[in-house]
Protein backbone atom coordinates (compact mmCIF):
# COMPACT_ATOMS: atom_id res chain seq x y z
CA UNK A 1 0.00 0.00 0.00
CA UNK A 2 1.41 3.35 -0.72
CA UNK A 3 -0.22 6.59 1.29
CA UNK A 4 1.39 10.16 0.11
CA UNK A 5 1.91 11.97 2.76
CA UNK A 6 2.30 15.74 3.76
CA UNK A 7 6.02 16.22 5.45
CA UNK A 8 6.88 19.36 6.97
CA UNK A 9 9.77 20.69 6.20
CA UNK A 10 12.08 21.82 9.00
CA UNK A 11 13.58 24.68 7.92
CA UNK A 12 10.59 26.65 5.88
CA UNK A 13 7.51 27.19 7.84
CA UNK A 14 5.22 27.53 4.82
CA UNK A 15 7.31 24.30 2.89
CA UNK A 16 4.96 21.38 2.62
CA UNK A 17 6.03 18.61 0.40
CA UNK A 18 4.69 15.51 -0.54
CA UNK A 19 6.44 12.13 0.10
CA UNK A 20 5.26 8.96 -0.86
CA UNK A 21 5.33 6.42 2.39
CA UNK A 22 6.38 2.75 1.30
CA UNK A 23 5.89 -0.45 3.85
CA UNK A 24 8.25 -3.27 3.16
CA UNK A 25 5.80 -5.56 1.45
CA UNK A 26 3.70 -3.38 -0.47
CA UNK A 27 5.21 -4.91 -3.94
CA UNK A 28 4.15 -8.34 -2.41
CA UNK A 29 0.43 -7.98 -2.18
CA UNK A 30 -0.85 -9.13 -5.47
CA UNK A 31 1.65 -11.90 -4.35
CA UNK A 32 -0.08 -12.49 -0.99
CA UNK A 33 -3.60 -12.63 -2.77
CA UNK A 34 -2.98 -14.97 -5.03
CA UNK A 35 -0.87 -17.75 -2.15
CA UNK A 36 -3.84 -17.26 -0.19
CA UNK A 37 -6.91 -20.20 -0.25
CA UNK A 38 -10.48 -19.69 1.55
CA UNK A 39 -12.93 -22.63 2.15
CA UNK A 40 -12.65 -24.76 4.93
CA UNK A 41 -8.65 -25.59 4.39
CA UNK A 42 -7.86 -21.76 4.01
CA UNK A 43 -5.35 -19.85 5.04
CA UNK A 44 -4.90 -16.08 3.86
CA UNK A 45 -1.68 -13.59 4.41
CA UNK A 46 -1.73 -9.81 3.84
CA UNK A 47 0.04 -7.06 5.06
CA UNK A 48 -1.52 -4.35 7.44
CA UNK A 49 1.35 -1.50 7.18
CA UNK A 50 1.48 2.01 9.06
CA UNK A 51 -0.15 0.73 12.03
CA UNK A 52 0.85 3.37 14.89
CA UNK A 53 2.48 1.32 17.29
CA UNK A 54 3.67 3.77 20.96
CA UNK A 55 6.72 1.73 23.30
CA UNK A 56 4.95 2.48 26.46
CA UNK A 57 7.42 2.22 30.15
CA UNK A 58 5.57 2.58 33.30
CA UNK A 59 6.91 0.91 36.65
CA UNK A 60 4.01 -1.86 37.26
CA UNK A 61 1.10 -1.32 39.40
CA UNK A 62 2.11 2.62 40.64
CA UNK A 63 -0.05 5.82 39.80
CA UNK A 64 1.26 6.38 36.60
CA UNK A 65 0.12 3.12 34.91
CA UNK A 66 -3.02 3.78 36.71
CA UNK A 67 -3.31 7.54 34.77
CA UNK A 68 -1.76 5.85 31.64
CA UNK A 69 -4.71 3.09 31.59
CA UNK A 70 -7.15 5.49 32.68
CA UNK A 71 -6.68 8.02 29.55
CA UNK A 72 -5.72 4.97 26.74
CA UNK A 73 -9.30 3.90 28.31
CA UNK A 74 -7.83 0.42 28.30
CA UNK A 75 -6.29 -1.51 31.08
CA UNK A 76 -2.46 -2.43 30.69
CA UNK A 77 -2.50 -6.01 30.17
CA UNK A 78 -1.21 -8.93 32.48
CA UNK A 79 1.99 -10.94 30.86
CA UNK A 80 1.37 -12.52 27.93
CA UNK A 81 -2.14 -10.83 27.03
CA UNK A 82 -3.41 -7.77 24.95
CA UNK A 83 -6.12 -5.77 26.10
CA UNK A 84 -8.36 -4.06 23.63
CA UNK A 85 -9.62 -4.83 20.39
CA UNK A 86 -7.83 -4.96 16.66
CA UNK A 87 -7.99 -1.19 16.29
CA UNK A 88 -7.14 -0.18 19.54
CA UNK A 89 -4.87 -2.45 21.64
CA UNK A 90 -2.30 -2.40 24.40
CA UNK A 91 0.71 -5.40 24.31
CA UNK A 92 2.02 -6.62 26.87
CA UNK A 93 6.21 -6.79 26.01
CA UNK A 94 7.68 -7.02 29.27
CA UNK A 95 6.97 -6.23 33.13
CA UNK A 96 7.31 -2.72 32.89
CA UNK A 97 6.51 -2.21 28.77
CA UNK A 98 4.12 -2.16 26.83
CA UNK A 99 2.89 -1.74 23.25
CA UNK A 100 0.08 0.37 22.38
CA UNK A 101 -1.40 -0.51 18.96
CA UNK A 102 -3.85 1.87 16.94
CA UNK A 103 -4.58 2.77 13.42
CA UNK A 104 -2.29 4.70 11.09
CA UNK A 105 -2.11 8.67 12.11
CA UNK A 106 -2.77 8.29 16.10
CA UNK A 107 0.78 8.65 16.98
CA UNK A 108 0.82 11.89 17.54
CA UNK A 109 -2.80 12.58 19.47
CA UNK A 110 -1.92 9.21 21.75
CA UNK A 111 1.48 10.57 22.63
CA UNK A 112 -0.04 13.75 23.62
CA UNK A 113 -2.34 11.73 25.58
CA UNK A 114 -0.22 9.21 27.35
CA UNK A 115 2.83 12.19 28.29
CA UNK A 116 -0.38 14.05 29.48
CA UNK A 117 -1.19 10.91 31.93
CA UNK A 118 2.43 10.58 32.79
CA UNK A 119 2.83 14.35 33.77
CA UNK A 120 4.54 14.30 37.40
CA UNK A 121 4.80 10.54 37.38
CA UNK A 122 7.71 8.32 35.86
CA UNK A 123 7.37 6.17 32.62
CA UNK A 124 8.16 6.79 28.64
CA UNK A 125 6.33 6.42 25.65
CA UNK A 126 8.01 6.89 22.21
CA UNK A 127 6.58 6.53 18.83
CA UNK A 128 7.63 2.86 17.23
CA UNK A 129 5.41 2.73 14.49
CA UNK A 130 8.52 2.24 12.07
CA UNK A 131 10.25 -0.40 13.42
CA UNK A 132 7.87 -3.09 12.52
CA UNK A 133 5.58 -3.90 9.95
CA UNK A 134 2.33 -6.32 10.49
CA UNK A 135 1.61 -9.32 8.76
CA UNK A 136 -2.26 -10.63 9.29
CA UNK A 137 -2.23 -14.42 8.91
CA UNK A 138 -5.99 -15.60 8.99
CA UNK A 139 -8.11 -18.76 8.26
CA UNK A 140 -8.78 -22.23 9.77
CA UNK A 141 -5.36 -23.40 8.62
CA UNK A 142 -3.22 -20.17 10.31
CA UNK A 143 -2.59 -22.11 13.39
CA UNK A 144 -1.14 -25.16 11.40
CA UNK A 145 1.14 -22.71 9.55
CA UNK A 146 2.17 -20.94 12.77
CA UNK A 147 2.58 -24.46 14.43
CA UNK A 148 5.32 -25.45 11.61
CA UNK A 149 7.37 -22.14 12.17
CA UNK A 150 6.70 -21.00 16.32
CA UNK A 151 7.61 -23.47 19.65
CA UNK A 152 4.99 -21.81 21.61
CA UNK A 153 2.18 -23.93 22.25
CA UNK A 154 -0.75 -22.24 19.97
CA UNK A 155 -3.54 -24.94 20.84
CA UNK A 156 -6.71 -23.23 21.59
CA UNK A 157 -6.04 -24.59 25.49
CA UNK A 158 -3.26 -22.76 25.57
CA UNK A 159 -3.64 -19.80 23.22
CA UNK A 160 -6.65 -17.91 22.42
CA UNK A 161 -8.17 -14.44 21.30
CA UNK A 162 -6.31 -11.57 23.56
CA UNK A 163 -2.97 -13.71 23.77
CA UNK A 164 0.03 -12.27 22.84
CA UNK A 165 3.33 -12.99 23.35
CA UNK A 166 7.23 -12.03 21.94
CA UNK A 167 8.83 -15.15 20.19
CA UNK A 168 10.72 -16.37 17.62
CA UNK A 169 9.09 -17.81 14.08
CA UNK A 170 11.97 -19.06 12.17
CA UNK A 171 14.85 -17.18 13.34
CA UNK A 172 13.08 -14.09 13.76
CA UNK A 173 11.78 -11.76 17.15
CA UNK A 174 8.04 -11.28 16.16
CA UNK A 175 5.12 -10.24 18.08
CA UNK A 176 2.22 -12.72 17.62
CA UNK A 177 -1.20 -11.96 18.81
CA UNK A 178 -4.05 -13.56 18.36
CA UNK A 179 -7.07 -11.43 17.29
CA UNK A 180 -10.08 -13.95 17.31
CA UNK A 181 -11.41 -17.43 17.04
CA UNK A 182 -11.19 -18.25 13.24
CA UNK A 183 -8.22 -18.43 13.97
CA UNK A 184 -6.79 -14.40 13.16
CA UNK A 185 -3.29 -13.62 14.19
CA UNK A 186 -0.83 -10.63 13.89
CA UNK A 187 2.62 -10.79 13.34
CA UNK A 188 4.64 -7.67 13.68
CA UNK A 189 7.81 -8.28 12.75
CA UNK A 190 10.85 -4.98 12.39
CA UNK A 191 10.34 -3.97 8.86
CA UNK A 192 13.97 -5.56 7.61
CA UNK A 193 13.20 -8.91 7.93
CA UNK A 194 9.39 -8.70 6.64
CA UNK A 195 10.33 -10.31 3.18
CA UNK A 196 12.28 -13.56 5.00
CA UNK A 197 8.99 -13.80 7.26
CA UNK A 198 6.77 -13.76 4.49
CA UNK A 199 8.94 -16.07 2.65
CA UNK A 200 8.18 -18.71 5.24
CA UNK A 201 5.01 -18.03 5.89
CA UNK A 202 4.12 -18.47 1.82
CA UNK A 203 6.40 -21.25 2.04
CA UNK A 204 3.76 -23.01 5.08
CA UNK A 205 1.23 -22.34 3.62
CA UNK A 206 1.96 -23.57 0.36
CA UNK A 207 0.04 -26.94 1.29
CA UNK A 208 -3.15 -25.80 1.75
CA UNK A 209 -3.16 -23.70 -1.52
CA UNK A 210 -4.82 -26.33 -3.35
CA UNK A 211 -7.84 -27.21 -0.78
CA UNK B 1 16.73 -28.30 23.80
CA UNK B 2 15.98 -26.84 27.12
CA UNK B 3 13.00 -25.45 28.03
CA UNK B 4 13.72 -22.60 30.21
CA UNK B 5 11.58 -20.79 32.62
CA UNK B 6 11.66 -17.37 32.26
CA UNK B 7 10.22 -15.51 35.32
CA UNK B 8 8.25 -13.10 33.51
CA UNK B 9 6.88 -14.67 30.07
CA UNK B 10 6.91 -18.52 30.92
CA UNK B 11 8.27 -21.48 29.92
CA UNK B 12 10.33 -20.87 26.36
CA UNK B 13 12.32 -22.76 24.25
CA UNK B 14 16.26 -22.26 24.98
CA UNK B 15 16.42 -20.96 21.36
CA UNK B 16 14.90 -17.20 22.97
CA UNK B 17 17.70 -16.84 25.68
CA UNK B 18 20.90 -15.83 25.65
CA UNK B 19 23.66 -17.43 28.49
CA UNK B 20 25.16 -15.04 30.03
CA UNK B 21 27.46 -16.69 32.59
CA UNK B 22 27.93 -17.28 36.65
CA UNK B 23 25.65 -15.06 38.41
CA UNK B 24 27.11 -12.72 41.45
CA UNK B 25 30.52 -11.79 39.76
CA UNK B 26 30.68 -8.40 41.17
CA UNK B 27 32.61 -5.86 39.43
CA UNK B 28 35.81 -5.18 42.22
CA UNK B 29 35.59 -1.93 44.75
CA UNK B 30 38.36 -0.67 43.77
CA UNK B 31 39.81 -1.65 40.57
CA UNK B 32 43.19 0.47 40.55
CA UNK B 33 44.27 -1.64 43.36
CA UNK B 34 44.30 -5.01 41.92
CA UNK B 35 47.64 -6.56 40.97
CA UNK B 36 47.37 -8.24 37.66
CA UNK B 37 46.50 -12.08 38.90
CA UNK B 38 43.70 -10.59 40.59
CA UNK B 39 42.43 -8.63 37.76
CA UNK B 40 42.89 -11.43 35.31
CA UNK B 41 41.38 -13.57 38.03
CA UNK B 42 37.93 -11.26 38.40
CA UNK B 43 37.78 -10.89 33.99
CA UNK B 44 38.27 -14.62 33.24
CA UNK B 45 38.48 -16.83 35.91
CA UNK B 46 34.81 -18.77 36.65
CA UNK B 47 33.49 -21.55 38.98
CA UNK B 48 33.05 -25.06 36.76
CA UNK B 49 31.04 -26.67 39.42
CA UNK B 50 29.35 -30.71 38.17
CA UNK B 51 26.59 -29.86 39.88
CA UNK B 52 24.46 -26.57 41.23
CA UNK B 53 25.75 -23.69 39.40
CA UNK B 54 24.03 -19.49 39.96
CA UNK B 55 23.60 -18.64 36.61
CA UNK B 56 22.44 -15.88 34.57
CA UNK B 57 20.14 -15.58 31.44
CA UNK B 58 18.62 -12.88 29.28
CA UNK B 59 15.59 -14.13 27.04
CA UNK B 60 16.53 -12.07 24.25
CA UNK B 61 13.40 -13.22 21.91
CA UNK B 62 11.01 -12.61 23.84
CA UNK B 63 10.56 -9.66 26.99
CA UNK B 64 14.40 -9.27 26.87
CA UNK B 65 14.75 -9.09 30.91
CA UNK B 66 17.95 -10.61 31.88
CA UNK B 67 17.04 -13.22 35.92
CA UNK B 68 19.19 -15.60 37.22
CA UNK B 69 18.29 -19.62 37.94
CA UNK B 70 19.98 -22.29 39.34
CA UNK B 71 20.93 -25.05 36.85
CA UNK B 72 22.30 -28.53 37.79
CA UNK B 73 25.16 -28.31 35.32
CA UNK B 74 25.26 -32.35 35.67
CA UNK B 75 21.37 -33.26 34.56
CA UNK B 76 20.84 -29.61 33.33
CA UNK B 77 17.63 -29.52 36.28
CA UNK B 78 16.94 -25.51 36.25
CA UNK B 79 15.33 -24.14 39.44
CA UNK B 80 14.21 -20.50 38.13
CA UNK B 81 14.81 -18.05 40.89
CA UNK B 82 17.33 -16.97 43.30
CA UNK B 83 14.84 -15.07 45.92
CA UNK B 84 17.75 -12.40 47.15
CA UNK B 85 18.33 -11.06 44.30
CA UNK B 86 16.69 -8.21 42.67
CA UNK B 87 15.95 -9.10 38.91
CA UNK B 88 17.32 -6.38 36.25
CA UNK B 89 14.68 -4.51 34.23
Amino acid sequence: MTVPQKVESETATTDVATAQRHSPLEHRAAEFERRSASGARGVRLREEPFLTQLDLRTPPGGSSAASVAEALGLPLPAANRATGDEHDAVLWLGPDESLIVAPDGRAESLLRTVREAQRGGSGSVVDVSANRTTLRLSGPMAREVLEKLCSVDLHPRAFGPGDCVQTLLGRVVVVLWQLDREPGYRVMVRCSFAEYLADLLLDAMAEFLDG
Amino acid sequence: MLLVRCPWCGDRDEAEFRYGGQADVDYPADPHQLDDATWGEYLFVRANPAGSFDERWVHTAGCRRWFSVVRDTATNEMRPDIPRRRESR
